[in-house]
């Protein structure tokens, strides 16, 4: 058990999701390596961010169990900040507050420190996603799409939490952003040595900086590992996503 | 694993070496700030400081940060300060620490409170100006969508017009009827409560009658249409904005006043004086059972003396006031919500300034009309 538990941030055992009469997962198991970069990819409305939201416990499970970092989860702990950081699609940044505030929000309720240091360190954050430090005191409202999935990365990792989960990072982004922000959350999850949990549809993302990548078809995974591998993977549907027209030819491009 | 942060600190001469262990990271950060303050005199003393991390377990960017602070403290005027001994784990970290707030922003011009103050007067001055131009704008916009309808009148939304009614005027029927009928029944029993002292209760039936059927009724019911639909009309006006549909709708040849303002306004004009006629009613009612009860006035009588009191006039004066109340709420609460802009906290506030300025205008307009009528006599 010791073992598993270094190896793997994230592991998902059986675990089943539904609305209504629908389900969504169906005894779906995925382990997330300690440090890796994965990626996940699947249809759209196909649960991908089901899955996700689930292991945050946004979302009630029927049945499995799910550990993170050892731990089962369950309720809406104190600590949730400093265990993982979550970018939300939309960056769900707190209106009301500026880019500083909202960026010192987790600071401010979970750790005990001094304003100029928090200051210091929203301002540390905000330069380490790429902004300025007059854009500090912007309101979300008057930022472009792309800097507010900067603020709202800075936001997650507020607390260097060893976890960080991404709904759509680079979507929306153009592709000179997105590779900025893929560049960026390689070097991050070097830097601070993170474990990545990154839902998306960016072929060019997934090739980039994903360690491994799992796809979600029916309810379940049907394929994990090295992109290289899921190229190969025979499943019909892994083979449509990745051998489809779109996909094949900006593989072709970046060959 | 030791778990507290520690900070050692050799000097020797000019030079000073501070060696950081355990780890430093953001769950330790008061001891931190304690740490970096505590050695902070001795770093200004120092000419040469060095920063030997290789006892540091954990690192994360809170703590670089305050290592790097340390040494850009003991690296100012001309000092030096170096970092050795660097896990390869912790370069990359400490390498994008090094690279941070090293610009600081202009700092913002303070102002004097008294002049910021005036400048807003100001503001709010030319903006009230700004205000009427819109109303006359949208009034404008909506009399040439009502000339569209008279030349075609298929042109006119139907559906929309008759679903505005069940919702605004159908829909509420309940609490305004509610809501009148206790009104009624206040003013009745405090009218006999004091009246009583002049033996001039019967005179209560006057002042319920001429008082619901002229102003109170018609009054009230606006108010409470104006914080009913008014707000649901400027949020989901707003929303619209918000989520780029009225544009959609404008790049499709559609005029957006036509498709969504006319049918709520003359839905709110249709249904206003239905409202306050209703409302009346009801206050009326509630005063008779006052005066049974509390009054001890046989409902027969309570009739006869209404009867008495009251002419069509009366009701005629309240009941015109009700269509152009109803436009002032509806042009308010529509323009309000055209006014929205990205954030959902504009959404709130245009809300706000839409239900607070229609009841102003309502009372506002409620006085115009009590001065023209009593200089016509009515």
């Amino acid at each position: 058990m010791d073992q598993s538990q270094d190896e793997f941030a994230i592991r998902v055992r059986d675990l089943v999701v539904g609305f209504g009469r629908q389900t969504v997962l169906d005894h779906l198991s995925l382990d997330v390596r300690r440090g890796e970069i994965l990626g996940l990819v699947g249809a759209s409305g196909g649960g991908k961010s089901v899955l996700m939201r689930t292991i945050i416990g946004l979302i009630p499970r029927r049945a499995g169990t799910i550990e993170v970092m050892g731990q089962p989860i369950g309720g809406r702990k104190k600590g949730a900040a400093t265990t993982w950081g979550i970018l939300f699609q939309q960056g769900a940044l707190f209106s009301s507050l500026t880019v500083r505030q909202n960026v010192q929000f987790p600071l401010r309720e979970n750790l005990k420190l001094s304003q100029e240091l928090m200051d210091e360190i929203a301002i540390a954050k905000l330069e380490m996603v790429g902004l300025q430090a007059q854009d500090a005191d912007k309101y979300p409202a008057e930022l472009s799409g792309g800097m507010t999935k900067r603020v709202a990365l800075a936001r997650a990792l507020a607390l260097d939490p060893p976890i960080l989960f991404l709904d759509e990072p680079t979507s929306g982004l153009d592709p000179i952003a997105a590779g900025d922000f893929d560049a960026l959350i390689g070097t991050l999850q070097k830097t601070l040595g993170l474990t990545v949990f990154m839902v998306t549809h960016d072929l060019a993302s997934l090739t980039t900086v994903c360690d491994r990548v799992a796809a979600l078809a029916d309810g379940k995974i049907v394929a994990i590992g090295p992109m290289r591998e899921l190229l190969q993977s025979e499943h019909p549907w892994v083979r449509a996503y990745f051998h489809g027209k779109r996909s094949q030819m900006l593989q072709h491009e970046m060959r | 694993m030791n778990s507290e942060p520690l900070l050692l600190a050799t000097p020797s001469g000019d030079a000073l070496k501070l060696r950081p262990e355990g780890p430093w990271t953001a769950a330790n950060v008061s001891a931190l700030e304690t740490l970096s303050r505590s050695v902070g005199a001795e770093v200004d003393r120092s000419r040469v400081v060095t920063l030997d991390l290789s006892g540091v377990s954990a690192l994360d960017t809170l703590g670089a940060w305050v290592l790097e602070k340390l040494s850009r403290r003991a690296a100012s005027s001309g000092r030096s300060a170096e970092f050795v001994g660097v896990a390869d784990h912790f370069s990359g970290l400490m390498d994008e620490v090094r690279q941070v707030n090293r610009h600081t922003p202009a700092p913002v011009a303070e102002q004097n409170p008294i002049l910021l103050r005036l400048g807003d007067l100001g503001k709010s001055t030319v903006g009230s100006r700004e205000d009427i131009t819109i109303f006359l704008q949208m009034l404008g916009a909506l009399s040439m969508a009502v000339i569209g309808v008279l030349r075609r009148p298929r042109s006119l939304r139907l559906t929309s017009l008759i679903y505005q009614l069940y919702r605004i005027g159908w829909q509420a029927i309940p609490i305004v009827a509610l809501i009148t009928f206790l009104i009624g029944a206040i003013i009745a029993q405090q009218g006999f409560f004091h009246f009583r002292r002049f033996g001039a209760e019967s005179y209560t039936v006057d002042m319920v009658g001429i008082l619901v059927l002229r102003e109170l009724g018609v009054l009230i019911v606006a108010i409470m249409v104006a914080g009913r639909s008014g707000s649901a009309y400027t949020a989901e006006l707003g929303s619209m904005k918000m989520r780029e549909e009225i544009d959609a709708l404008s790049t499709m040849g559609l005029d957006p006043v036509d498709v969504l303002i006319l049918p709520r306004v003359a839905a709110l004009v249709i249904a206003l004086p239905i409202l306050a006629f209703i409302g009346s009613i009801a206050a009326l009612y509630g005063g008779g059972l006052v005066a049974q009860f509390y009054g001890d006035m046989a409902p027969a009588i309570y009739i006869a003396r209404l009867h008495e009191a009251i002419s069509v006039t009366h009701f005629e004066v309240g009941i015109l006031k009700a269509p152009f109340m109803a436009l002032v709420i509806g042009i308010v609460a529509c323009s309000e919500g055209l006014r929205v802009k990205g954030s959902a906290e504009s959404l709130g506030r245009q809300t706000t300034t839409s239900v607070v300025k229609s009841i102003f205008l309502v009372i506002v307009l409620d006085g115009l009309f009590a001065v023209f009528f009593a200089s016509i006599g009515m």
